[in-house]
């Protein structure tokens, strides 16, 4: 456990004043130590990762850790993240985003980089509502839960995160949960050294704005709704289907190698250039 | 020794956009991101053709506007000059990161053709009518760097210049142009290298360990190093502190937005740009910017062989006002017309300055129709 605190030390500012501002039995700060342990295992030099976070409780990661951090505008980080690995394929850049962050007001952002390939990991913090700014109901808030601005029970479906990326086209597409921290450190590793675009969905339950107004007793309730209400995809593909609907799959459900836009457009230019060579 | 070769000017028969082109790629800009609008859309063509062709360009269209200028800031941070062209419309859709590179001091060019407003409004007719969107369009207080060009050949240079002051001001600067700047084709000439000056950002000089990315200095404007060079800094879109973290202090939240002012106010007189025409004895004076100061150019020739003491002061910079000149032709003509394709966006500012120096005609058409300079004249020979 030393191990851990001390390597956490090594990665995060000590010039910001904490403490942070995640709330008790808040998930967040798991996914930031996962994120941590991630690169530290694999040996990147935090000089090269650049941590672009968008707007909400996820967003404020960002500011903790001792990366090249960009703390951008709600739902847009992914537009930020394209422009800078575009600008430089050299640096290793991860996107950090709440759920209404990625999928409601940054659903397009999303969508279109899945679609173009290009080389960042979006890791989307999944906690089914807007906890910042009080509870309202997000594009993943469940149909039923009560949320403050579906005060009598939220009457829209809620997206699937993965099944979205998927068919926007990702590389890669996972997804983990606070509770299972050694799969999600996995997961994230392995989402930052594949090639393209790559996204992990991370369920991280807030019982402030979420959980206590929809039946849940404690954080630790969650967290433990977590381990029982989700299956690793392989013995979750085993179930019966009545079985498969009421349980959420978690790991890795695409890992595709097609290089990244940057790395297309590089391979553009240098045939360009080869061809315009005078002879 | 051979005597060297006298470099002649490239020539080029080129609309506005193309000049505009020409000019950021002289300015050093490498990175482009844009979505596709009328009457813009030629500037990002030609960048899709060019950039790929340079050393280290890069051209991305994008899913739209928020995300064109989200992707140039990303690309800006990491150390590109870079630059996105649009339409009113598509402005209105920047506005919210234009306000975020305001807020983090990102160097960037917005090209904007202005076409007929509001909304959809006249997409292939020129109008004036994003003046003080320019200006005031992304919320909270905020210093901004306009700009205009009213020829090929100054879409060129205009260009050149919106780089320049972007880098040197750590500001996004916007050049708005219309679409008969945009679409009329001129001869022009490419500048020699090195006739224009190009200024490239101040990176830092400090171990990073000593470097504070938004501190306070004389300049006002701080160094900015690139993404990933060992320079490891938060940026943000909150009000913060010289470190670049988040602050509710109040004496920290003053201390950065009077800074952001002052870093363009204590350059002023770099940044105001304007062209005078016979001004020195004018009795009757134009402000014009656009398009709109090549008819009044005309109309002020004119009105001279009429006998009339005409002039015509044309607005290069738009915003920081150039207050000064104003005035002062304001103070020696009995009357300042102020011709404009929209109701009256620019003389509002001229009447802010000048309303109690001397009497203020507008004269303002917005059915998607230039000023013509008979229309000019007409109002002059009124006095």
């Amino acid at each position: 456990m030393s191990d851990v605190t001390e390597l956490i030390h090594q990665y995060l500012r000590h010039n910001k004043k904490f403490p942070h501002v995640f709330c008790p039995g808040c998930g967040h700060g798991i996914v930031l130590g996962s994120l941590i342990r991630s690169v530290h295992e694999l040996a990147l030099s935090k000089d090269e990762v650049v941590l672009v976070a968008g707007i909400g409780c996820s967003g404020r990661i960002a500011v903790y850790v001792d990366f090249n951090t960009v703390h951008t505008t709600h739902g847009r980080a992914l537009t930020f993240a394209t422009g800078i690995k575009m600008a430089n394929p050299d640096l290793k850049v991860i996107a950090l985003m709440g759920d209404g962050d990625a999928f409601s007001i940054g659903g397009n952002h999303l969508i279109h980089a899945a679609r173009r390939n290009i080389g960042v990991t979006a890791l989307v913090l999944n906690n089914s509502i807007y906890g910042m700014t009080g509870g309202q109901s997000s594009a993943t808030t469940p149909k039923g839960a009560v949320s403050q601005t579906a005060p009598f029970g939220h009457l829209e479906k809620s997206f699937d995160l993965v099944k979205l990326a998927s068919a926007a086209g990702a590389n890669g597409v996972s997804r983990g949960t606070v509770f299972h921290v050694n799969m999600l450190d996995r997961l994230i590793a392995e989402a930052v050294s594949r090639p393209g675009f790559n996204l992990v969905e991370i369920m991280s339950p807030c019982f402030t704005q979420y959980g206590r107004k929809n039946k849940f007793k404690s954080a630790v309730d969650m967290f433990k709704w977590l381990k029982t209400e989700t299956s690793p995809l392989e013995s979750w593909e085993q179930l019966p289907p009545e079985e498969k609907a009421k349980r959420l799959p978690i790991g890795t459900f695409l890992a595709g190698q097609e290089p990244g836009l940057e790395v297309l457009y590089g391979n553009l230019r240098d045939d360009l250039a080869a061809k315009e060579q005078p002879r | 020794m051979a005597t060297p070769r006298k470099t002649k000017k490239q020539v080029l028969f080129a609309q506005g956009n193309e000049a505009v082109v020409e000019g950021a790629l002289l300015a050093g800009c490498t990175f482009f991101a844009g979505y596709p609008i009328t009457p813009s859309s030629e500037i990002m063509e030609e960048m899709a053709r060019r950039l790929p062709r340079s050393e280290t360009g890069v051209f991305i269209q994008m899913e739209d506007e928020i995300a064109s200028m989200g992707a140039i800031i990303g690309a800006s941070l990491a150390g590109r000059k870079v630059m996105t062209a649009t339409s009113g419309p598509g402005f209105s859709l920047m506005q919210e990161h234009l306000g975020y590179a305001c807020m983090t001091e990102v160097p960037l060019v917005i090209v904007n053709v202005m076409r007929g407003g509001p909304s959809t409004g006249l997409p292939t007719s020129p109008a004036q009518g994003d003046v003080q969107q320019a200006r005031w369009g992304t919320h909270g207080d905020h210093p901004i760097i306009v700009l205009s060009a009213a020829s090929v050949q100054e879409c060129l240079e205009m260009t050149v210049t919106a780089f320049n002051f972007a880098e040197k001001y750590r500001s996004p600067v916007i050049l708005l142009l219309d679409e008969i700047t945009a679409h009329t084709r001129e001869k022009i000439e490419l500048p020699l290298p090195g006739e224009h000056e190009i200024f490239n950002r101040v990176v830092p000089s400090m171990p990073p360990e000593w470097y504070k990315p938004f501190e306070d200095t004389m300049r006002g404007v701080p160094s900015m190093p690139p993404l990933g060079s060992g320079y490891r800094y938060h940026v943000t879109g909150l009000t913060h502190d010289v470190m670049g973290f988040p602050t509710q202090q109040p004496d920290e939240i003053k201390a950065l937005i009077e800074r952001l002012f002052r870093k363009i106010d204590q350059f002023y007189t770099d940044i105001m740009l304007v062209d005078e025409y016979l001004t020195t004895d004018a009795e009757v004076g134009v402000v014009a910017y656009g398009s709109v100061a090549r008819s009044a150019e005309l109309a002020v020739a004119q009105a001279r062989e009429a006998g009339v003491n005409a002039g015509l002061l044309k607005l290069k910079t738009l915003f920081p006002f150039p207050r000064p000149f104003v005035e002062r032709l304001a103070r020696s003509c009995k009357t300042l017309i102020v011709p404009e394709m929209n109701m009256g966006q620019m003389s509002r500012e001229v009447k802010r300055v000048a309303a109690s120096l001397t009497h203020i005609r507008t004269l303002n058409r917005i059915d998607g129709q230039i000023i013509t300079p008979s229309q000019i004249l007409k109002a002059i020979t009124q006095g």
